[in-house]
């Protein structure tokens, strides 16, 4: 709100209304995590094309981005609630309900009049319960006043928890359903069009989205009133209440699809390590693409490339050889500097 | 006070009782529900119960690495901030713990605790001098922390070496009370006293309760948050050391998710997550009722009245620790303190 060049739309006119030169980017990297973001995934995919054997491939596009896309989609969500000034600890425990619920709807699928049913059914009923939980964080944070950490952390506990139950402790593995749905489910994490994963364009239309209502709506520029400071807000006439119910209920729906994208993609829901540390994916990602995490700006374009950047970081670690606990040291590394970088600029 | 008073007066002198008592159950009332369920047990389960196994073993000695994880977080909540890195700490020290266990116990307690105080001391410079968001930052720490278990221990979990006596750490007697649970009897009374009577204490609650009027009053933030998780840290380093001993292998997939655990210990045991309020006491009455509630389950499963299997673990947390907050957060607007 308060530094309107980071915004994306911005950021984007400011290149397209002056020349391009040397020094305009350099006060744009100045200024702009967006923009640092961009350079920094540009130098990564620069530095892939010239020393990752086979990295320009199609292969190695849809492997990196069809890991990547549940991050995204979850952290488009959580960069609603942190816009207002908020956290979602929830979102992998939510993934995990989703992901235990479909699986009841594709076995019972005979049991609904018409097989369709059933598989719309095996979509939209786990994504409206985690809306539903996600909703019942934003109650906990607006009606009952609990700070979002902790009123988002009895779900991060309860929830797994709830998916456990549901199905005992035990791995469903799709193939024993006995279900002929199972094969349209997991076109959601295993289908293509035109080459590219589904999911892939899943996340790409879910990124677009929230970046349009984020920039151009009403509700957008309310998310951010109430995150820059709330009182003020309040009395300007934003429903804060409404906006805040409405941002953890839209956590919990993304959370939710993709719980399903990840089930799908395994071919079984385990109950355990669905959407497991899945919080911390998103928030990091978040972080990195220069939203602060005090709410009142955000960006999801850099949200995007945030969790683009960690990915592929991680990716280039692997790939030449860095193991996997090395490669986690360097991505907390790479998220500290970030933030600091972020605060040189606004102070 | 006198029966000839005019109603105005009694009016008065009800509503403060009934605020002395909302007070009273808002501080203690996690104490009250503790004793409840301790006398419960007792009265459900009969002598088992309150055996010295089930009370120094089962119950006490098992929660004692989480004791010593949420004293550190106490800390770190009533400076007004938050410490996401003490589980992968507790890992990456039982690691460490476990790979130095060959040269002794002291080495390899000293280890562990050294390397949870170095990344508390990262932690603290960075939140102090650097002003970055205590969140984000013991965030990066939590996944440098898992990292760093994971290259220390090439990915598998590294066994206790048994001949230089380093499990004696957690098999050691005092009398009949193990010696981890007299090490976090004696560490609570510490941190009670630092709190309560130093210097240092006030310091922290001050700026927990406002950074900004602190400074003016000239409380060195800096130092008092670099100690802040210092502390955080080093106690988790000791929680990972206990941890190797207890279990003979240092895992760098063990503790995952303990900093939620200890931020839930404790908000229920009245510490106020916007900081500036707290106390030690209250945390040691928080982890001990969310450990006595599993206890209690077992003993519940052994009467066979109804059973319940191991993931319902953490749905009756997640439930209690609602139940806890709505209570507090209700009692709290009651008294006009605002919301947790």
């Amino acid at each position: 709100m308060t530094v309107p060049s980071s915004t994306p739309a911005d950021s984007g006119k400011q290149i397209a209304l002056r020349a391009p030169s040397a020094l305009d980017l350099r006060e744009l990297l100045r200024r702009n995590q967006t923009a640092r973001a961009a350079l920094a995934l540009l130098l990564l995919l620069l530095y892939n094309a010239f020393f990752t054997t086979n990295f320009l491939s199609v292969g190695t596009f849809n492997a990196n981005l069809t890991q990547v896309a549940t991050i995204v989609i979850v952290a488009v969500g959580m960069t609603f609630v942190i816009a207002t000034g908020g956290i979602d600890l929830s979102v992998g425990a939510l993934m995990a309900i989703a992901g235990v619920i479909a699986p009841m709807f594709l076995r019972e699928a005979n049991q609904f009049g018409a097989p369709w049913i059933g598989l719309v059914l095996a979509f939209v009923a786990p994504v409206l319960i985690t809306g539903l939980c996600g909703l019942f964080n934003g109650t906990l944070v607006t009606w009952v006043g609990l700070q979002p950490i902790i009123a988002t952390l009895v779900l991060f506990l309860a929830g797994r928890g709830i998916a456990q139950v549901l199905v005992n402790g035990q791995l469903i593995e799709f193939r024993n359903l006995g279900s002929p749905l199972v094969a349209q489910f997991e076109f959601i994490g295993l289908g293509s069009i035109f080459g590219i994963r589904f999911q892939i364009i899943l996340m790409a239309v879910v990124v677009a989205v929230a970046a349009w209502v984020l920039a151009s709506t009403v509700f957008g520029r309310y998310v951010l009133a109430t995150g820059g400071n709330e009182s003020a807000a309040r009395l300007a006439g934003v429903p804060v209440r409404r906006i805040k119910l409405a941002v953890y209920t839209i956590s919990g729906l993304l959370s939710g699809l993709a719980g399903l994208i990840v089930v799908a993609i395994n071919r079984s829901a385990d109950p355990h390590a669905v959407g497991e540390l899945m919080e911390l994916d998103a928030i990091a990602a978040v972080a990195v693409g220069g939203t602060p995490l005090i709410g009142g700006q955000a960006t999801m374009v850099g949200t995007l490339l945030g969790a683009l950047i960690i990915q592929l970081l991680r990716f280039t670690l692997i790939s030449h050889n860095v193991s996997d606990g090395l490669a986690r040291i360097v991505i907390a590394i790479v998220i500290v500097v970030a933030v600091m970088l972020q605060r040189q600029r606004s102070s | 006070m006198s029966s000839l008073s005019l109603g105005y007066g009694e009016d008065q002198e009800a509503v403060r009782a009934s605020a002395r008592a909302i007070a009273l159950i808002q501080r203690q009332g996690a104490l009250i529900a503790l004793i409840v369920l301790a006398l419960g047990g007792w009265l459900r389960y009969g002598a088992n119960f309150v055996s010295p196994y089930n009370i120094f073993d089962a119950f006490l000695n098992s929660n004692s690495y989480y004791a010593l994880i949420a004293l550190g977080m106490a800390f770190v909540i009533m400076s007004g901030g938050i410490d996401l890195s003490v589980g992968s700490v507790t890992a990456m020290s039982a690691v460490t713990a476990a790979q130095l266990s060959g040269y002794g116990l002291v080495p390899a307690a000293a280890g562990a605790i050294g390397i949870g105080l170095a990344t508390g001391i990262v932690n603290g410079v960075l939140i102090g001098q650097f002003k970055l968001q205590s969140f984000v930052i013991t965030l990066a720490t939590l996944l440098a922390g898992r990292g760093m278990a994971l290259v220390l221990s090439n990915n598998a979990p590294v066994m206790v070496d048994f001949s230089a006596g380093f499990p004696s750490l957690g098999t050691t007697r005092v009398g009949p009370v193990p010696l981890p649970v007299v090490i976090v009897a004696v560490l609570y009374l510490l941190g009670a006293i630092l709190l309560r009577f130093t210097r240092f204490g006030r310091h922290v609650l001050a700026i927990g309760g406002n950074e900004e009027a602190a400074r003016l009053a000239g409380v060195p933030i800096e130092r008092t948050l670099l100690i802040v998780y210092a502390m955080s840290g080093a106690l988790a380093g000791l929680a990972g050391a206990l941890l190797a001993a207890l279990s003979y292998s240092g895992s760098p997939t063990s503790a995952v998710g303990w900093e939620l655990s200890a931020i839930a210990a404790v908000v229920v045991g009245g510490t106020l997550l916007t900081g500036g309020v707290g106390s030690v006491g209250g945390t040691l009455v928080g982890v001990l009722l969310l450990g006595l509630i599993f206890n209690a389950l077992n003993f519940e499963q052994a009467q066979g009245v109804f059973q319940l299997n191991v993931f319902w673990e953490n749905l009756i947390r997640g439930v209690f620790l609602l139940i806890v907050v709505v209570f507090q957060s209700r009692l709290a607007r009651r008294l006009g303190a605002g919301a947790t």
